[in-house]
């Protein structure tokens, strides 16, 4: 089975996240990269997948050079190899140009599984791996708490609002897990040095036939009209518990006619 | 004025209040039409719609909507769009609202905004982001806006609509029934509300210190008519299932009144509670970060404050 896991590089969450006053993109260098957590998961599940089935396990990732930091954690973890879409002409893409030119890259990789996080810490929209299977004519298989595949068939658990829904569907497909699904095994040392051996591909948006006029700031469809540092909440009342903490919490609800 | 679509949620036949917020927020925009997709659909459900102001009712009624994973439903919506020219398309910003949001913008090669917690003149939308750190305003550029808004984004008011029914036939294309949901499985959660949609939460954390433990937060939970929720570190540790984690990497609420007990207050939390309106805290650490955004905090041991919080708010209903 040829899976494609698509891995993200976002700022550490637990850093200060900026955007940048010139074209109010995200400041990629005011923060650490590291790979997104929930990306962790797709990548094990991969892995598990191919251990269970066979095959090989291609790490996609789109993003500027710097990006190359987590390609390797992915190898290291023990992806086969990698596919780094890198070009000065998407910086700026959004949801829309960003599954266009990775469906475009996906394409050309092939796929019979592509493995996606459910959403980036960063951008949080989680609206990619259903653009990416609209524009690939593949199931969408998202929010998978559970995959199993059997030949070409495959079947997860979709988690829902009330449970989960059993969904089927028959490969190529694109799948999306969520967090829990497994526990990400650490890059052992040996992963490690064996990684930078790993073969990494890096495409240009003319290697992965995606039009410059489609990615990019300026094709996106939407824009940042402006933004501000959310102003700070109004300092709160901090009482003590002396024997009567719940008594006063209730007299502040009933304030505020919450009861 | 011109058209705004609604995709309406609903669950057993009965419209869900985010789609009753949406309604108002579209009203303040243009005319809103509510979208209803998949069985169910009922007089009272277009009453209750009409109410809210709804001036058209576009109902797609067939069990097949709902069979195949989200593309069905924008199959549906890209066909509204192509009929009806509306001005824009609100969906609320679930994990399938957004999907759906983003299916339909590729469709109609329009833009999509996700998780507003705002929506004003010219379909500018307030979001905030980063854990809650930067508000952003932004406005779909091209085609048709695609809105997904948050629960809890507006309070809703109802103001008559016409209801005028329309009954719309789709059948979903090939492609569209490639996802085949084969069987639907409800966990057990109770009577309580659903977590994004609740208008109050309380929540446990760490502190809890064990899945048995975290009857006295349902309790206190129950006591409001709230949801329940609980911080990674709870679910990570198994006291709590992992569907009713707030945080960076699970659910974003904005309720009326979010209640964190014995939870430190880590940007992974804050980043999926910071929008709540008013926030109280307890916690025996003064120094926990929770308390730098409550409006109201109590220093101490939540196994004594949040029973006789429990119990005032008994006593005084």
């Amino acid at each position: 089975m040829n899976i494609v896991v698509c891995v993200k590089q976002v700022p550490d969450t637990a850093t200060e996240r900026k955007l940048r006053s010139d074209d109010k993109t995200l400041d990629r260098d005011a923060a650490d990269g590291v790979v997104n957590e929930l990306d962790e998961y797709a990548v094990e599940e991969a892995l598990r997948l191919k251990e269970a089935h066979g095959g090989e396990v291609t790490v996609l990732t789109m993003g500027p050079a710097k990006a190359t930091e987590t390609i390797r954690k992915a190898l290291a973890m023990g992806a086969d190899k990698a596919v780094h879409l890198s070009d000065d002409a998407l910086h700026g893409s959004d949801a829309l140009s960003t599954s266009y030119a990775m469906a475009q890259a996906l394409k050309k990789i092939g796929f019979d599984l592509v493995i996606l996080g459910s959403e980036s810490t960063d951008a949080r929209t989680g609206v990619l791996a259903a653009m990416l299977a609209e524009r690939l004519g593949a199931p969408q298989l998202t929010l998978a708490r559970k995959v199993e595949v059997n030949g070409s068939a495959i079947t997860i658990e979709r988690l829902t609002d009330y449970g989960f829904d059993k969904v089927e569907a028959t490969l190529p497909a694109v799948v999306s897990v969520v967090e829990k699904i497994n526990d990400p095994r650490y890059p052992s040392f040996k992963g490690i040095m064996a990684a930078k051996k790993k073969p990494v591909e890096t495409l240009g948006i003319a290697d992965a036939s995606v039009d410059a006029s489609a990615v990019g700031l300026a094709a996106a469809y939407s824009e940042v009209a402006e933004f501000a540092a959310a102003p700070p909440r109004a300092a709160g009342t901090v009482v003590k518990d002396e024997g009567d903490g719940g008594v006063k919490a209730a007299d502040f609800l009933a304030s505020k006619k919450f009861i | 004025m011109s058209e705004i679509l609604v995709l309406v949620e609903h669950v057993d036949g009965e419209v869900k209040k985010v789609t009753l917020e949406l309604l108002t927020l579209a009203r303040t925009l243009g005319e809103p039409s509510a979208v209803w997709a998949g069985p169910g659909y009922s007089e009272t459900a277009k009453a209750k719609l009409a109410e809210y102001g709804a001036d058209k009712v576009y109902v797609a009624g067939s069990d097949e909507i709902v069979d195949y994973v989200v593309a069905p439903k924008a199959e549906l919506l890209a066909r509204l769009v192509a009929d009806k020219s509306p001005a824009a398309v609100l969906v609320a910003a679930t994990s399938e609202g957004k999907e759906i949001a983003g299916r339909l913008a590729v469709k109609t090669d329009s833009g999509v905004i996700t998780d507003a917690v705002g929506l004003g003149e010219g379909f500018v939308a307030d979001q905030s982001i980063f854990g809650g750190g930067i508000n952003v305003r932004s406005r779909v550029t091209k085609g048709t806006p695609i809105v997904a808004v948050r629960p809890n984004s507006t309070a809703p008011v109802a103001a008559a609509g016409a209801g005028a029914e329309e009954q719309v036939e789709v059948t979903p294309s090939d492609a569209a029934r490639a996802a085949k949901i084969v069987e639907r499985v409800k966990e057990e959660k109770g009577a309580r509300p659903e977590l994004t949609e609740a208008a109050i939460v309380v929540s446990g954390g760490r502190g809890v210190g064990s899945a048995d433990n975290f009857a006295i937060i349902e309790k206190l939970a129950d006591s409001l008519g709230a949801a329940v929720g609980a911080s990674r570190a709870a679910t990570d540790a198994n006291w709590y299932p992992h569907q009713f984690q707030v945080g960076q990497t699970g659910k974003t609420v904005s309720p009326q009144l979010y209640i964190a007990a014995g939870i430190s207050g880590a940007i992974q939390h804050r980043a999926g509670m910071q929008t709540s309106k008013t926030i109280i805290v307890i916690n025996k650490d003064p120094e926990a970060p929770i308390f730098e955004i409550a409006d109201f905090g109590v220093v101490g041991d939540l196994f004594q404050v949040v029973p006789q919080l429990t119990e005032e708010i008994e006593k005084r209903k």
